[in-house]
Order: structure tokens, then sequence, then C-alpha cells
């Protein structure tokens, strides 16, 4: 077990609780309080990972969410979670990391022979070669590439994790919990405002936690502390820690990620982590600057870090990443860097600074050398050796960089909102238009300094309260010293001898961005999609402004005329599972289930997906092996005695008004006004477009009252229509809908015993004789002693047939009545298959004929339509491709050789013509086995169907290697004349 | 300059200080035989093939933005020619052909991909129309396969098979779809069309044509006014705003789509697979990234980002039918504006004003399109009649009723 060799005093650490943890298998220690990164800090590891292409050795670079190289894999199996940055994940008892990208152990990555071949491996090489022989990219380069790309693998097993959705309002978000964003918080949570405050960390404070700075007499960490105790015990104040606010979309909603459970060993079956969809009144962004680094020659090497990382892990952590460091500052605040770490009595080497003038402060025991440059660097695995652009060398294991701030303005271009420079502090801050109701305060407008950060903070958040309408009570701004952030830029150091950095994870070099500048990629855009320049996990946050500068420099002009940077949500990775929260597997989607469900499932049905619904397949009895017998069993038993089938599913439009029949007449094809009150009809719908739309039968129950039936899958659509015609098109009309699908539960009672059957169960006053209830009657009855019920005398089926519907929750109790009553008939249930065979068997178009292409004519119902009225799509009916001599025609097959199984999808060609698409002439859109025939049937479009009774055709299927011969027959295979459903 | 393998090595052994700019960055001139306004994916192809196929190479290409600024640059890169209908699959299996000999052609290595493409199916009428589909495909000259239940898990050992809300029962596999590198077929057609002698002018918006008496003879741009014999707009996502420049209304509508992409991961996603019943399609890039998205916002918008709610249902879609991403994140997300039109099918035609054409209408599916799009647009404009591939996509086709309609949804763009 390692010794925490570079722990110090002092930090934010709890050491009354020490952790265990693993990394690459090896056991170590740290503190409740820890990041992964800080333990690793604090155990003295370096090398943490490989680059990406040239498999380089990688150590921490940053304290934060920016972090391109800490890379890890946390956790275990399932669990393993890939690409985590270690400068982020909080340390728990336990906890196993891993390293990734490397084969072989990570000290000895086989694949770093990448490194040695960098010089063929510039930006952009793969495009020039790889081509020859064609065949050898998908067999060979391609899984080479493919292999070595990428970090870290998936387990490939389910997420076993839990994610939890919601959602939050509040009159002003406050993203960020450091200087600026406490003030901000405090000052609008005084003025009674629902505030929230949310933090990516898990401690509140921001760089106060990393700086020794104080407020108001005290540690900057301690006020810290207690403004945000204070801000807990007020109502109208919701805290979020580890809560990334993660993207700015329109209409001041905000996408925020609570990690909820990623600290602990186990969430103990609640949710790992909460995505939340913040609606906002206002928004304040404190998010905050990133530090920036500077390229110089191998200035990735482990150990190279970022100086206000090494300050955080030494005053927030108490974790030194060396013990003798060199700080290279282009600014004043870098200085910090070597001044806490020498009041920490860790030993700073040196301070290069590449301005002149005199050290900005006084560091004991260090060399300062003003004027130079850090040039580069010595040590495989880690540091040894810095060597300056004055060409002196010196030993160090640890190099603090810094080149600068770059105020965090991710979320103000999330509205593709552009940024500007600003060239005071040598970096791109915020640049209207903002997202609306945002505003941004302290470093993350460019504020650097602490008493402007709380002073901005808490005017912004006034201000935007006054707008809101709220009484700011303009209290005094906490105080704090106002330290200097003068910066020099500098991008990259000229005189460096080796390759030099600017994204460290994608592996893209000063080289790389001068190759695409010397080859014409000279766009930002260009840039970094040619070298990939900030398109890794950390968005280009430390790489951006330095490939830019560089590529201003090569081209002579600035850097704002060279372009901006924007960013796109999210703020950081949001992984897949939480965005998806708890919808997946069977709760992906809800379900509807039909009334007699339950009953159906006690009979041992076979449930199939229609749409939402689940609806009995069919319904296996005993010794039934095969799903075809259970089938041929219900259609025979209906065809001879009597069958009953839940059709709730299907849409049911209730129609009211004195204009109900005008308004029917003009969405069907066919006439509704002359329609009895007591009678049934079939009607079809076109689209605008005079496609047909749906089918169905209205019912006509009183003078102004009529009840709509949709197919299933159409139920939604078919209602939007007819509501977006009662609304926009005609809103003169005398109208009501209602969909009331879910309203009736309606079952098919259809069978030669179908009418005796249903007399044991509509109350006897009711007379459903054949003369008293004829073929397409329709009314409103009672059942089983005064239950309310509607009875309508249609047929799917081709059988003696009803439709018999019951308020919803009746649905249960009627299925049980009925197949009680059928008893002594022997009825079947039966379930959706059987459906599909009886109406294939009458040649009733369904979904797979009514498919959205095909017109009234095709579908051999062109006679249907009025020529005393207009409807809906009958103009656009009329146009001439529709109306072809040769149009397709639906039409029933049947196999020459009986014993040949049709299936749908196939194509028909005519007999010695080839198979190709210039003779192709329809396909097979449904098919089933007749019960009734003994064999196979199908229903299709073929050119010109209706005139071609009788003849032979070939129906090809190149996909699974079948050819065999139908005949075209009429679509009505059993009982043409339609003399049973009469009966 | 030639692209290889030794030119690389050389190179390198000189410190890369030889290579040359893939193209060069021209004024404007005053005329041009052929003007081509944008230069995404389909301007420069037309470009590179007027100038490679038919021999017409005092053309300029313009840009109002930077060379493969839209939606060539916005794509999750599939390409396939699995389409149903006439009108349609024999141009896109023409342009699947010249993707497969696309990169020898332009010496530029765009990578295509073709490590097969799957739409999943879950439902017996889904099956059907499937394998009508399948069958379409294979008259016309392309493969396709109908996979079973095994054969999908046998590919796709990850995809929840046991625990779906819409049970996978197979799939309809087409091997020799995929994926390409879409920068790099801007920039490999732009360099092309460079090298032949077209100005490729990037930052130069058409703001207005020159239309007399009928007769389109120019542009006007943000860099001055440039005459044409004949203009060509291929704008994609801008279609409707370009061609109202000209007085003219498109059969299209406006839509923004989305597409994400998630961190560098090992391979884990062989090839493209789409999931229909959640609007969800995903294939892994070389480089790692899960590349995924879903359906249109729904909205019309020429703003290019797109809302939540959308990014949440892709990402569901995605967790109900391979519950293994949960713990991969979503690193970027972006937004292109999609011309969406009627039927959603294209349209490659002239137009009712003498020389000038028009080319758009891709909807969420024009990057498979580029090769073939440049073919037959070149041919168009340099012959003036319609390759024949690319016959059936005229603008008249809804006046007379002969509509593409692959999803049989109606003039409801949002729908396609
Ligand atoms: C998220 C997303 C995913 C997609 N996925 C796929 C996919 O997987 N497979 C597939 O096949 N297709 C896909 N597409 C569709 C495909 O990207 C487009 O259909 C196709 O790129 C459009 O053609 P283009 O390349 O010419 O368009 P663009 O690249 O958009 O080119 C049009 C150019 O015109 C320029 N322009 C506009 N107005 C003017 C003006 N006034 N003057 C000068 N220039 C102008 C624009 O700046 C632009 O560069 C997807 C699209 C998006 C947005």
């Amino acid at each position: 077990m390692s010794t925490q060799d570079n722990r110090l005093s002092g930090g934010l650490i709890d050491r009354e609780r020490p952790l265990r943890f693993r990394f690459n298998g090896e056991e170590l220690q740290g503190f409740q309080g820890d990041t992964v990164a800080s333990a690793l800090v604090a155990n003295g590891v370096k090398l943490v990972g490989r680059s990406f292409k040239y498999h380089r050795p990688r150590g921490i670079l940053t304290a934060g969410s920016e972090e391109p190289n800490a890379l890890l894999t946390i956790g275990e199996g399932a669990y393993a979670e890939p690409n985590t940055r270690a400068t982020v994940a909080e340390l728990y008892d336990g906890l196993s990391a891993k390293s990734q990208n490397h084969r072989g152990p990570l000290g000895f990555d086989v694949m770093a022979v990448n490194d040695f071949l960098s010089p063929f491996l510039s930006a952009g090489f793969y495009y020039k070669t790889f081509m020859w022989p064609r065949a050898f990219w998908e067999k060979l380069y391609e899984p080479i590439i493919r292999k070595s790309a990428g970090l870290g693998a998936l387990s490939g097993e389910p997420d076993p994790s839990s994610y939890d959705k919601g959602f939050l309002h509040c009159d002003l978000l406050v993203i960020g919990a450091g200087p600026a964003g406490l003030a901000a918080a405090r000052s609008a949570a005084r003025a009674g405002a629902k505030v929230i405050l949310a933090d990516e960390d898990f401690r509140f404070g921001g760089r106060l936690n990393a700086e020794t700075y104080e407020i108001d007499g005290r540690p900057g960490a301690v006020w810290a502390e207690d403004t945000a105790k204070a801000l807990a015990e007020m109502e109208n104040v919701r805290l979020m820690p580890r809560t990334t606010v993660y993207g700015a979309y329109d209409h001041g909603v905000y996408g925020a990620l609570e990690r909820t459970g990623d600290h602990l060993p186990d969430t103990d079956g609640k949710p790992r982590q909460v995505l939340w969809r913040i609606y906002t009144k206002r928004a304040l962004l404190c998010a905050g600057a990133t530090e920036r680094p500077i390229a110089f020659g191998d200035n990735d090497r482990p150990g190279v870090m970022l100086a206000s990382a090494v300050r955080s892990y030494a005053n927030r952590f108490a974790a030194t990443p060396g013990k003798r460091i060199a700080v290279f500052t282009n600014n004043d605040d870098g200085w910090r860097t070597a001044s806490d770490l020498a009041a920490r009595g860790v030993e700073v080497a040196a301070v290069i600074d590449p301005r002149d003038g005199s050290p900005r402060a006084e560091i004991p025991g260090a060399s300062v050398f003003m004027g130079d440059a850090v040039a580069g660097t010595k040590g495989r695995k880690a540091i040894r050796e810095i060597t300056l652009a004055s060409g002196r060398s010196l030993a160090v294991d640890c190099l603090a960089v810094s080149g600068g701030w770059n105020p965090n303005l991710q979320l103000t271009c999330h509205q593709r909102g552009k940024p500007a420079w600003n060239a005071e502090i040598a970096a791109f801050v915020p640049a209207d238009p903002l997202p609306v109701g945002m505003s941004v305060a302290g470093a993350a407008r460019g504020a650097l300094s602490l008493q402007a950060a709380l002073t901005e903070g808490q005017a912004k958040a006034e201000a935007a309260l006054s707008d809101l309408g709220f009484k700011v009570s303009g209290e005094p701004v906490p105080a704090s010293s106002d330290e200097s952030f003068a910066v020099t830029p500098l991008w990259h150091v000229k005189e460096s001898k080796r390759r030099a950095w600017v994204d460290l994870q994608n592996d893209v070099t000063v080289k790389d961005v001068k190759l695409a500048h010397q080859e014409g990629f000279l766009s930002v855009e260009h840039l970094k999609r040619y070298t990939t320049l900030g398109m890794a996990t950390d968005q280009g946050k430390t790489a951006n402004v330095l490939g830019l500068a560089i590529m201003a420099e090569q081209r002579g002009i600035s850097i704002p005329e060279a372009g901006t940077t924007i960013f796109r949500p999210p703020y950081t990775p949001v992984p897949i599972g939480a965005l998806a929260g708890r919808a997946r597997g069977k709760d992906f989607r809800p379900y509807r289930l039909t009334p007699s469900h339950d009953w159906a499932e006690e009979q041992g049905a076979v449930f199939v997906e229609a749409g939402a619904w689940m609806r009995a397949q069919y319904f296996p009895r005993e010794g039934e092996t095969h799903w075809r017998q259970s089938v041929d069993r219900e259609v025979s038993t209906t065809r001879n005695s009597v069958g009953v089938c839940d059709v709730t599913t299907l849409g049911k439009v209730d129609i009211q008004g004195r204009d109900a029949a005008e308004f029917l007449n003009r969405v069907y094809i066919n006439g509704f006004a002359k329609l009895a009150v007591g009678k049934t009809r079939y009607g079809m719908m076109l689209r605008e477009d005079g496609i047909a739309m749906d089918d169905g039968t209205t019912a006509r129950l009183g003078e102004t009252h009529y009840v709509m039936t949709t197919t299933t899958a159409n139920a939604g659509p078919v209602f939007r229509h007819l509501e977006f015609c009662r609304q926009c098109l005609w809103p003169d009309l005398d109208v009501h809908l209602i969909s009331t699908t879910d309203g009736w539960a309606q079952f098919a009672v259809a069978g030669p015993n179908a009418r005796k059957l249903l007399q044991k169960v509509v109350d006897a006053e009711f007379d459903i004789s054949n003369e008293g209830f004829p073929f397409m009657a329709c009314g409103e009855i009672t059942v089983c002693g005064g239950t309310p019920a509607r009875l309508f005398r249609i047929s799917f089926s081709g059988e003696l047939a009803y439709e018999i519907a019951v308020p919803a929750r009746y649905g249960d109790a009627l299925i049980r009545v009925l197949m009680q009553a059928g008893e002594e008939f022997g009825v079947t249930p039966y379930g959706t298959e059987a459906l599909g065979v009886m109406r294939i068997e009458k040649g009733h178009a369904a979904g797979a004929e009514l498919c959205g292409t095909t017109t009234a004519q095709d579908l051999g119902m062109g006679r249907m339509v009025s020529k005393k009225k207009d409807c809906i799509g009958n103009t656009l009916s009329e146009r001439p491709e529709l109306n072809r001599e040769d149009g397709l025609r639906l039409v029933g097959f049947r196999p020459v050789d009986k014993s040949h199984a049709l299936k749908a999808g196939w194509h028909f060609v005519s007999k010695g013509s080839p198979t190709d698409m210039a003779h192709d002439e329809g396909w097979m859109t449904s098919v089933a086995f007749s019960p009734s025939l003994g064999h196979s049937i199908g229903l299709g479009f073929i050119k010109s169907g209706d005139t071609r009774m009788g003849e032979i055709v070939r129906a090809v299927s190149p996909a699974t290697d079948s050819d065999i011969e139908v005949e075209i027959v009429p679509s009505h295979f059993v009982d043409p004349e339609g003399e049973r459903l009469r009966g | 300059m030639r692209y290889s393998l030794l030119k690389i090595l050389a190179e390198g052994l000189k410190g890369n200080t030889g290579w040359t700019p893939v193209w060069r960055n021209p004024e404007p001139r005053e005329a041009y035989d052929v003007v081509i306004v944008g230069a995404g994916g389909h301007g420069l192809a037309t470009a590179y093939y007027l100038a490679k196929e038919f021999g017409i190479t005092n053309v300029a290409v313009l840009e109002k933005g930077w060379l493969g600024s839209g939606n060539i640059g916005r794509n999750t890169t599939i390409i396939r020619s699995n389409y149903l209908l006439p009108g349609n699959e024999p141009f896109y299996e023409f342009s699947m052909k010249l993707w497969e000999g696309l990169e020898q052609d332009f010496n530029y290595n765009a990578m295509v991909s073709q490590r097969g493409i799957i739409n999943l199916y879950h439902n017996d009428g889904q099956q059907a129309a499937y394998l009508r589909r399948a069958n379409a495909m294979r008259m016309a000259g392309a493969d396709a396969v109908m996979l079973s239940q095994d054969e999908v898990r046998r590919l796709c050992p990850f995809l929840d098979f046991d625990n779906a809300r819409f049970p996978i029962k197979g799939g309809l596999m087409q091997p020799r779809g995929g994926t390409v590198r879409h920068d790099a077929v801007a920039w490999g057609y732009a360099r092309g069309a460079d090298e032949r002698g077209v100005d490729i002018i990037q930052n130069c918006e058409v703001t207005g044509f020159q239309i007399e008496d009928g007769v389109c003879r120019g542009v006007e741009t943000s860099r001055g006014k440039i005459s044409a014999k004949k203009v060509a707009v291929c704008v994609a996502g801008s279609s409707s705003r370009v061609m109202s420049l000209a007085g003219m209304r498109l059969p299209i509508e406006s839509h923004v789509l989305q597409a994400f992409v998630s961190e560098g991961l090992k391979p884990t996603i062989p090839g493209v697979v789409t999931f229909g019943a959640g609007h969800f399609y995903v294939s892994q890039s070389d480089k790692g990234g899960l590349v995924f998205g879903g359906d249109l916002d729904g909205y019309n918008s020429y703003a290019q980002r797109g809302g939540l709610p959308v990014v949440e249902d892709v990402c569901e879609g995605g967790m109900a039918v391979m519950p293994m991403i949960g713990r991969a994140r979503l690193l970027r997300g972006w937004g292109g504006i999609m011309d969406m039109s009627m039927d959603g099918s294209p349209f490659i035609d002239r137009t009712s004003i003498d020389g000038l054409y028009f080319n758009g209408g891709w909807c969420y599916g024009g990057f498979k399109a580029t090769p073939a799009s440049g073919f037959t647009y070149a041919h168009l404009i340099a012959r003036d009649e319609p390759h024949p591939v690319a016959a059936a996509y005229r603008l008249d086709r809804f006046q007379r009723g002969a509509m593409i309609d692959e999803k049989g949804m109606g003039a409801q763009p949002n729908l396609h």
C-alpha cells in the first residue's frame, strides 16, 4: 500500500475518513473529500493514461471538468464507466479505476510505436492513403484504425443503474457556486425569489476552495461554506451540488444532470443520476474561467499541469503534484501557484515568465527567469527536466503552466451565440445576443478578480430580480482583495525543438495546425475538422483558443479575424442512460391494454404489440402445438358457429352537432347525408392529396349524433385530421368531436350463432332479429338487465356479425358474460390472427393495403366516390398519374400449386418477363392460410389487376430465393355474394 | 498533387514541408459558364462531375460560409441504397456504385466503409414491408438480405432481445450500406473540382438572381455581380430562402434534425443499426464515437439547433434497443436544417426560369445521394435533359400526381 507521500497538511479533506481504492489493481488510500485525481496525486501517481493517436504517456493536467488526459474507467463489470475524468470523480471506499487505451500494461504500451511513426501520421494523413487496393479498407486498414482508436470500452452489458428525471421551476437559476454565484444566490434569496444554485462540484465555493483569498476577513472557503449553509436554511432556495447545467435551450429551459449516486459505493437501488429540466425566468451564468496551457516542446509529459490545478491540489486537497516544482506563467495569477506552494513548504525550483520586468512576487528558494520560456521537457513517463528557451536546464518533477484564463462561456453559445475577443485578458468573452433571460457574471464574463466576481454576481442578480419585479435590498457587497490578472499572451514557444501539443487528448500539435494552414484549411472549422482539434471529450476547453491563436499567427491576422470557437451542448458529456431515464426495457413506452386483457391472459392468450396496444393474437387450447392450429380452429369455429373478438382498439370518434352529417359528407368520399338514424355505413376517407387515408364504419345513433370507427393504427391520425378540418377548415360547422376509443369496450360477435348468443345477453325489450335489426343497423340498447350498451350489425369477418360496446369498465364483465352465453354454441374467442385471416378471405383492406400511397380506385373503391358532393382529397385524386389506365388494383391471388404458402412482400412479374425493376408489376400485401379453402391466399396490388382475372403471373422474391406462379382471382374468397352477413 | 502512401512517406521524411493547399481561394471572376450556388456536398460534386465527366470547367461554386459548412458537415454519414420505389431505388443504387469507386476516382480517402446497415423489425407487418423493399432492391440490382432474429443476434448480440417493449423479430440488411467520412467527401470533391479549374469561392453569399425576360443571366452576391449562362442552385436547407430570391415557392418545408456523438469508445457496434419503432439509429465512427440520431424536432425552423425533448427521445430509443450504451456519454449534439419535401423525395430539375436549375428537397437522406446527385445534376446542366436515374425528380410531379412517397405519409414533410 502506498503511503500518500505527497500529502501535505491542511486542506478540505476529512482525514478522519480514510478511503481505500484501486488503480490498475494497485491498492491505494485517500480521504473523504478527495477526487480520484487528487488521491492519485497524493500517492505520487503521475502516469494515468495514454493519448489517443500516439499513445504517449499522459498525466493529470487539470483539477476540473476540462481534463483532457486523466480519463479512467471507473467501476467493474457492467458498472464500468469508461472515459471518466479522474479530476471530477469523487473518491469512495472500494472504488476501482483503470487506465485506458493501451495494449499491454500502462507503462509499456506496445501501441506507443505510433509515436515513432509520427512524421507519417500528421494531421489528416489518412485522407491521403489507404485507398489501394479498394477492398482493403474494410478488411484491413479500417479494422486496425478502429481498434487503436477509441478510448475506454463499454462493458457490453446492459447498464445496471437506474436514472430519474424531474422538472424544476425557478425565478433565478444561478449556474456555478463560486464567489460570483454565491454572492448572486445570496442576494436573490434575500429578496425572496425562488432560487436554484447549481454547481458541478460536490463542494460549493468554486475557486475559493483552491485559493488562499479572504472574504470579509474569513478564508474564502469558510465564507463559501457559511454562505452555502445560510442559503440551505432558506425555503426559497434549492442548492444543487454535483449538478452540471449542461445545456441552455430555448425559452429559458436548462438541462441539468445531478449525480446523486456516483460518489457512493452503492446507490442502494436509488437512481444514480437525475436529469432535470429547469424552467427559469432568469438565469445567471457564474461558471468561472478555465486556465489554458502554453504549447512548448513535449509539453504533454506527465507532471506538466495547469498552474491553477497544482494550486487546487495543494490548497484544497493537501496533495502536492511534485516535490520540486517549476512554474511557467505569462500572467500574474500564475505566480500565486509559486507563492502558495512555497507557503505550504513545497520546493519551488523556478518561476519562468516570458514577460520582461521584475518578478511579480518574492518566492523563497526559487530561481526566477523573466523574459524566458520553457522550450522542452525530458522524462519518458514523468517529467524529469525542463529546458528553457535560453538553453538552461532544470531538474523538476512537476511543471505548473499558466497561459491565462478563458471564461467558461459555453452555455452562452448553445443557441448559436458567438463570443467576442477581449484583448485585455486575451480571451473570448460572452457577447450579445445571449440566450433570452441569461446574464453572465464574474470570471465567466471575463471579470477575473475576486472582488469583481463578488460585485458582479450580486449586481447581476439584483438586475435580474428587479426585472422580475422583486424588491432588492442593495446590501453591501462582501469585501475581498483585488488581485492582478495581468497577462501578455504567449500561445506557443517558438524556440521549441520538439512537437508541442495543442489538443492533448486528440494529439494535435502546433505542427498539425501549421500543416492545416499550409494545406489551405484556414477557417477555424476546417482546422478543427481536419486536425480534430477540439473534438475530444473535453470539447477543446483547454485547446481551442490556443489552436485558433496559432492559426491566426500563421495567417498573419488577429485572433478575432481568424474566427471564434463556439460550443455545443452539452457543457460536459452526459450519460445516455441519464438522458433516457426510466424509458427503457418494458418501460420504454406505456402499454395500452384492452378491457378483456385480464380475461384473455387467464385464457392463456398469446399477445402481440399493435402500436402501444397489446392485443390477443390467438388463444391456444390444450393439444395445439402450432399457432396455425389455434388460428384455423378459431376461424372455423367462427365461420361455423360463433366467435368473439375484442375490437376495442379500433378508433372511435363521437361526432355530434347540427352539421355532423355535413361534416361527414365532407370527410368521406361517399355520401352520409341520407344515412338514416339507426343505420351504419362503411366509409372511406382520403388525405388532402387524394390518397386513401382510412376506412371504417360510422353509425347514426341520433338526428345529430354519429359514432365513427377508424382502424387501430389510425385512431390518432384520423382524430387529428378531423379536428384540423373542424377547427381550421370549417369553423362555421356546428360539430363537436371526442375520441372515445378508451371509453367503450367493444367486441365483435361473429358467426351463424352470433344472434342466438347475443339474444341471451341483450335485454329482451330489444328486438335484434334479422327483421328488427337488419344488416347495418345500429342502436342504443341495454344488456344484462339494464347496463347501457350499443349494438352495431356490422361485419369484418363476412359472417352474420355484431359489434357490441359497453362502457369500458364493464368490458371485463361483458367478455365473461358473452363467453358463458356462448358455451352452448361452442363459442371461441379469436385473436388478431383469425381476424386477419377472415378479413383477407373477404378481401377487406387493412393497414398493408391502406399504406399511404394507394387511392380509392387502387383499392377497388373508385365507384364509392360520390359525384354529388365534394370531399377532402377529391380534387387531387383526379390527377392524371393517379388515374393511369395501367394503375394498380387490389385483387386476390392464389398459388397455382396449392401446396405453396404465399408471403406478403413478394413482387409480381408477368410470365416470361425478367425479374427486374422495369418489369415489376406490383406486390403482395397480405396473406393467410384459408381454412375455409384449405390453401394459402393473398391480397395484393398488380397493374390493371381488375382486368386480368384468371391470369397466371409469377410471384417473385429474389431476397428469399423464391419464384412461384400465382393466379389472379377476385379478392372475395369466401361468400362473394355476402349472403352470410345478411342472414 | 497526387496522394499516395509513397507521398506520405516521402513528405514525412522531409518534415511534411511539400504539401500544398488542397484548393485555391480565388477571387470571383465576372462571368462563368456555370455558377453553382452552395458548396455543400452536392454543389461540389456537381462541379467535379461537370468538369470531369462533361468537360465544363469554366465553373464557379459560390458558398456563403466555408465550404462544407452546411449539412454535408452535419450529417450522420450513412450511405445505403435500400429504397423501395422505382423513382428512387435506381438513383440511390447508382449513387452507391459511385461511392464504391469514389476514392480511387478523386484520389482522396473518404473512408467509404461498407460495414452494413440493419433495419430492425418487430412485427409481421414490418417484416412484410421490409421483404417488399428487399425484393425491390434486389430487382434494381442492389443487395439485400432478410435476417432472422438469430442472425441479428449473431451480428449484434448487444441488442435487447429479451426485455424489449417492442421485441426484435429480425431485420433487413444491406451489406453494402455503411458510412463515409462526411467532411472528406466535401474536401475530396472540392480538391478534384479545383484541380480541374473550378473556382470555389467561399464567403460569397448569393443575395439575388439576375433575371431578364424569364431568363436567368447570373447572380448577385455579397462580393458583387457574377454573370453565368447557367445558374444551378443546390443549397439544401436554404432552398426555400434562396429560391424565393428568384420568386419561386417550393414544395419544401424547413425542419431541424439533430444528431449526436458520444465520447470515443473501443469498437462495439459493427455497422449501422436502425430502430424505427423508437426513432433511433446509430453507427460507430472510426474514431470510436457512437454517432446517432432520431426524428426531426417536428416544427418548421431555420435555426440550426434543436430542443431538449428530442435529445431525450432519441436516447430513450437508444436505451430501449441497446441498453449497454447507458454509461456511454453524449459528447455533442447539433442540428441541421433539412429541406423536407412534400413526398420525402428530392428534386433535380430545370425551373420555369430559363437558365436556372434546382437541386434540393433531400430531407435527411441527401448525404448518401451526394455522388449521384452531383453526377445527374451535372448531366442535366450540361445536356439539358435529365439523367435516366433521376428522371422522376421533377418539380411538377405533384401536379401530375407522380409523388415518390417512400413512407406513404403524404404531403406532411415532417413525417417523412
Ligand atoms: C443531423 C443530420 C443527419 C443526417 N444524416 C444523414 C445520413 O445519415 N445519411 C444521409 O444520406 N443524409 C443525412 N443527412 C442529410 C444530408 O446531410 C443532406 O441531405 C445533404 O448534405 C444535403 O446536401 P448538401 O451536402 O449539398 O447540403 P449542404 O452541405 O447544406 O450545402 C448547401 C450549401 O449551400 C450554402 N448556401 C446556402 N445559402 C447560400 C447562399 N445564399 N449563397 C451561397 N451559398 C449558400 C450553405 O452554406 C451550404 O454550404 C443528415 C442531415 C442532418 C442535418
